[in-house]
């Protein structure tokens, strides 16, 4: 299991990354935007992709469009992890595709939760 | 006042002291600081003239006017929320380390006790009573260490969790810094505009990504997910 995790602050990174760790999930990469995850993504072998929403370069949300417009990326799991909050924001994440929507500040529980349910959903 | 006209009236003054006319002296001494005088008057007027055009311009200026009323306050509310954050995130880090660091001092200490033990045992100097008493400081350690590890483990991670606070912060001092931008953007037109140069108007926009919610003011208009729970029943009514 291979997880992109796609944060513009380095230290959301190393969080995200530290929580996965502890939830077994060792195999992780990084990127700081979604310019830099497309490639890491089109080139293959991702299973698992948490994204940030408001990064400079290329959004959290143009992201996950992309992801789902290419053929190869259109079941990927994808969980946000985001402080946009609003509810058309949300709402607008679930129409494009998203898997889980976790808002900031965010406790290692609730991360666990959603990470689980959303392999609940894909191995069930 | 022209400098020969000024070069004149200097040596007529010369020539009154030096001939003792104290009276024609003193006219020409008020003929010269009369003339600064009215300069200075002329200065002060302009400047009172500029200062009450800024005066209307700033009044009429309704940008600056907003943002001395809603914006200025608002940030002062974020960056309050800012330092409310970092000093969880600190609270949160300190409490961890003062409660972790005697769990591991009691440990280092019960395995230097037994260690030294140990050694004894290994050097055959230990009696088979203190052995049988030893192996059960032992026994005791392991279970405390799997105890008292376990107690670490979630400490770091809480330390860990801390941490977010400087993305969070981090999202709210940008736009803190935009808003300043902004400001100082609008401090020059207003500097022309007292200089007599024209402004051209430019609309505050607001973000398209809001950012993180600042309680008391981002959720005032119930248009945002205060917390986990709101996004999940909002997200399950979606038929998530």
């Amino acid at each position: 299991m291979k997880i992109l995790v796609v944060d513009d602050f380095s230290t959301m990174r190393r969080i995200v990354k530290n929580l996965l760790r502890d939830l077994g999930f060792t195999n992780t990469v990084e990127a700081d935007d979604g310019k830099t995850a497309l490639p890491i993504l089109e080139a293959g072998g991702i299973d698992f992709l948490v994204t940030d929403w408001n990064m400079p370069g290329m959004t959290g949300i143009d992201l996950l469009k992309a992801v789902r417009a290419n053929p190869e990326l259109v079941n990927l799991p994808v969980l946000m992890v985001t402080a946009e909050a609003k509810r058309e924001q949300i709402i607008m994440a679930a129409q494009a595709g998203v898997n889980g929507y976790v808002i900031k500040p965010f406790t290692a529980a609730t991360l666990k939760e959603k990470i689980e349910k959303i392999f609940e959903r894909i191995d069930g | 006042m022209t400098n020969n006209f000024r070069l004149a009236l200097a040596k007529d003054l010369v020539i009154a002291l030096e001939q003792g006319d104290e009276l024609e002296a003193d006219k020409i001494l008020d003929n010269i600081v009369g003339d600064k005088e009215n300069q200075l008057f002329q200065q002060v007027g302009q400047l009172t003239r500029q200062l009450h055009d800024s005066m209307t311009g700033f009044s009429l200026d309704s940008k600056i006017t907003a943002m001395t009323e809603n914006e200025i306050p608002d940030a002062k509310e974020r960056l309050q929320y800012v330092i409310t954050m970092t000093e969880q995130a600190a609270n949160q880090t300190l409490n961890a380390v003062e409660s972790l660091l005697p769990v591991s001092k009691t440990l280092n200490e019960q395995a230097e006790e037994l260690s030294k033990k140990w050694e004894r045992f290994l050097d055959r100097e230990m009696p088979f009573e203190e052995f049988k008493s030893m192996s059960a400081e032992i026994t005791k350690h392991f279970n405390e260490s799997k105890a008292s590890l376990l107690q670490v483990q979630n400490g770091l991670n809480d330390i860990l969790m801390a941490q977010g606070f400087q993305d969070i912060t981090g999202q709210i001092i940008k736009r803190v810094i935009d808003l300043v931008q902004e400001l100082e953007v609008n401090m020059i037109e207003l500097i022309k505009l007292a200089g007599g140069a024209k402004t051209g108007g430019n609309k505050r926009k607001t973000p398209d990504l809001p950012g993180p919610v600042v309680p008391g003011m981002d959720d005032k208009a119930g248009d945002v997910a205060s917390n986990q729970d709101d996004v999940d029943d909002l997200l399950s009514s979606l038929g998530f």
